[in-house]
């Protein structure tokens, strides 16, 4: 009985997430972003060689991250750590993002500023997409298959189940059998070893089938890459439909990732 | 810190009779590590402890030579650590009984090694992976095997357990653990020492804090430099809510597993209420980045008498918690004599940790060897039991959940002045040489064994407690059952990501 009661005195503790924005999502560094644009919403990039010594910059990161792609700094969430030394060493050119919500259709739409992909590319992939999972939107099974990771993801993955992010409110489900599954969850960098168990379940899974690759290691490898060992990143085993970077992507962050790969973000078109 | 261990040389020939003679004595075998050079040969180090004393056993085989008189026949504890040597650098450790794969199954024809240490780009070496030749079948009337893994139901790291049974008991249990090797080692040796510390952050994620500090430690052994009283300190306390948040995550395991419903719900949200402690402390809800070499990256971003209060209702909580979960029989039947790992078994093994604890080991880094602030803060190391069941681990994970936030006040309220003028980090020179670092991780005793040149790294070592400990599971399973598996991995509390490197 001491269950109840205690219980009860602590009132409801889930997230009102994504109906309402939560507190906490945002209250920690999420992801890095490239000051300039920020500033001024599709205005001026930081262009290499204006104050400062920018030849650096791409140095600065310990996965490549850091590109001065013509002439223009971006940064490639997809494979940035969160280290976050970049911010601390050029505070004027790098800055955290609080925000948790980072997911993307494809490689490019991690990139910041804007990728080099276009709104149409990102459209046709999204109504591809809205089209094959048209069936899930109310329900979603999701099977995790670990290929490598750090064993951190998986603590996350699971904190999604706990009564704070309480996922089953939203229809969403962890199955133990892939029969079950409609998404594939997917952590760690693609470790060769289990690109044979990887195929295996994705090929058991039944159509519509979606492919979610959560955390950093899973996008393109990460730290860890690139290794004898390794495959860097899981689009180079399986077909992804969403990337979900961070190391590890924090509860929210695989949320909105689930959701936006199923349409069931707020003020979703497809809904 | 010059707390370095002490360095004996010896002939290959002799490492065997050597450290099995030291282990008979009463000594505890820490572990069996490789090296390459870059001139092929191979460097063999043994770690023994005595109480807080460290001795490392040095054997150098020449070129020429891909073979030494196994350890394993005289000390089984040598098992896996001689089958990883055979993995990764092709040495065979003559008179091994069972020299299948463990970290790495290469296919019959494949002749590369990693041999890190050897300064040699494994980035491109892509080995041809064949786990078809490792054992899979007994021989026994009415015995067979059943793969689980290394896809299994749950949310799991990947690892296969082949259960070999006769359908209810588990006499024998396999552990093959290739499937997560990431080749870290090897990775390490293309670092620089700033990037090797984001790297050991990842090589077990649950325990990033632990193996940062280990790895900072190993390069602060290298140099004459006093780490800040503050840094030290603020160490102390992440590295503590880290062991509150791993045994959490265990007992909420065993909660799971025993279809207790609601604690397991319980503790979920006390373990997500630590880690948001943790991310509001320094940023990172796993605390990477807070560990640098020569202190910590900055102040605790909380004022101590705010994560005071925070830890207050913490412990308050999970007390209430625990105290209904430990008078509830039907949990309790489900965890005693369950998974019974003997002292004697316990002691021959050095079984580490919490695994080590349930079973009469009292061996604890650090009060035996203190490290950083752990010295000045008086901690009494929990009471060990000797049930050796998964009731007695969970129960040594309880006391050390209580002394963990025990400890986190006493850093705290020793912070408390001058906290925001402290000194918390001082720049340290590379210095090249060989570092060693111990800590006790939330797992049990962590090894760091760095090497450096020129302000690189040439070889890290990395010794998880989960390594060592998971040689012990197949013991655990003495007269048990297919359904306490679950209790008995549990009570384990390991990461895989940390075996198979």
């Amino acid at each position: 009985m001491a269950w109840v009661f205690r219980g009860l005195r602590e009132g409801i503790v889930t997230t009102r997430y994504p109906k309402r924005a939560d507190d906490y999502g945002p209250s920690f560094k999420g992801s890095v972003f490239v000051l300039g644009e920020k500033a001024q919403p599709g205005g001026e990039p930081i262009v290499a060689g204006q104050g400062g010594d920018d030849s650096k910059l791409a140095a600065l990161c310990p996965t490549g991250a850091i590109k001065d792609r013509a002439s223009k700094v971006t940064l490639d969430r997809g494979r940035c750590i969160l280290c976050g030394r970049c911010v601390t060493e050029r505070p004027d050119v790098f800055a955290f993002e609080p925000s948790p919500e980072v997911a993307a259709f494809n490689r490019d739409g991690l990139f910041v500023p804007e990728g080099t992909e276009n709104e149409e590319e990102v459209d046709r992939l999204r109504t591809e997409l809205a089209s094959r999972v048209r069936s899930l939107r109310r329900s979603v099974h999701i099977r995790h298959v670990d290929a490598g990771s750090d064993g951190s993801e998986e603590w996350e993955v699971a904190a999604l189940l706990n009564p704070i992010y309480d996922v089953q409110r939203l229809g969403i489900f962890f199955t133990a059998s892939p029969r079950h599954a409609d998404l594939l969850l997917v952590t760690g960098a693609g470790t060769e070893a289990m690109v044979g168990p990887l195929l295996t379940t994705y090929e058991a899974m039944p159509e519509p089938k979606i492919v979610l690759a959560a955390g950093t290691d899973a996008t393109s490898g990460g730290l860890v890459h690139p290794s004898y060992a390794l495959r860097g990143g899981i689009s180079s085993i399986l077909p992804v439909d969403v990337f979900v970077p961070g190391s590890p992507p924090s509860p929210f962050s695989l949320l909105h990732g689930i959701l936006l790969a199923v349409g069931l973000l707020p003020g979703d078109s497809r809904r | 810190m010059s707390d370095r261990p002490v360095l004996s040389s010896v002939e290959a020939e002799d490492l065997a009779g050597l450290v099995a003679a030291r282990v008979s004595s009463g000594e505890r075998f820490g572990g069996l590590f490789a090296s390459a050079r870059s001139d092929g040969t191979t460097v063999l180090r043994a770690l023994l402890a005595r109480h807080g004393a460290r001795e490392l056993f040095e054997a150098r085989l020449s070129p020429k030579t891909n073979s030494y008189p196994a350890l394993t026949p005289l000390l089984p504890a040598a098992s896996w650590y001689e089958r990883e040597i055979h993995d990764l650098f092709g040495i065979e450790p003559v008179g091994h009984p069972r020299l299948d794969a463990l970290v790495l199954a290469l296919g019959p024809d494949e002749t590369w090694r990693p041999r890190p240490g050897a300064g040699q780009a494994a980035r491109d070496v892509h080995p041809e992976i064949d786990d078809s030749a490792l054992l899979s079948h007994v021989a026994g009337q009415g015995l067979f095997t059943i793969p689980y893994g290394p896809v299994r139901s749950g949310i799991f790291e990947s690892v296969e357990y082949l259960v070999e049974t006769f359908g209810e008991d588990i006499p024998h249990v396999q552990c093959r653990v290739q499937y997560k090797h990431r080749g870290i080692e090897g990775r390490f040796g293309e670092l620089g020492l700033d990037d090797g510390l984001l790297l050991a952050e990842r090589v077990e994620g649950t325990a990033a804090v632990a193996h940062a500090l280990a790895y900072c430690q190993a390069l602060e052994s290298l140099s004459t430099l006093e780490v800040p009283r503050s840094a030290l300190l603020a160490r102390v306390l992440h590295a503590e809510l880290e062991r509150v948040a791993c045994h959490l995550d265990s007992i909420a395991r065993h909660c799971e597993g025993a279809g207790q419903s609601v604690a397991y719900a319980r503790m979920t949200v006390h373990k997500e209420r630590v880690q948001r402690l943790r991310a509001q402390l320094c940023g990172h809800r796993f605390g990477r980045g807070v560990v640098v070499p020569g202190g910590v990256c900055g102040p605790p971003r909380v004022a101590p008498a705010e994560v005071l209060r925070a830890i207050s209702d913490l412990e308050r909580a999970i007390g209430d918690d625990v105290r209904s979960l430990m008078g509830t029989p039907s949990f309790l039947d489900r965890l005693r004599r369950t998974g019974v790992i003997t002292p004697a078994t316990a002691a021959a093994h050095g079984a580490l940790g919490p695994v080590g604890r349930g079973s009469g080991l009292a061996a604890d880094v650090r009060s035996e060897r203190p490290y950083g602030a752990y010295g000045m803060l008086g901690f009494e190391p929990a009471e060990p039991s000797s049930a050796g069941d998964a009731l007695a681990r969970q129960q040594v994970r309880l006391d050390e959940i209580t002394s963990a936030f025990h400890i986190a006040r006493q850093a705290l309220d020793e912070l408390g002045e001058g906290y925001e003028d402290a000194l918390w980090r001082v720049a340290l020179p590379p210095v090249d040489g060989l570092g060693f670092g111990c800590v006790e991780a939330p797992q049990g005793e962590l090894v760091y064994l760095v090497e450096t040149r020129a302000g690189r790294l040439e070889r890290v070592k990395q010794r998880s407690a989960s390594f060592h400990n998971l040689a012990l599971f197949p013991d655990a399973f003495g007269g048990d059952i297919l359904t306490d598996f679950t209790f008995i991995e549990a009570s384990f509390g390991l990461s895989l990501a940390g075996v198979s490197g």
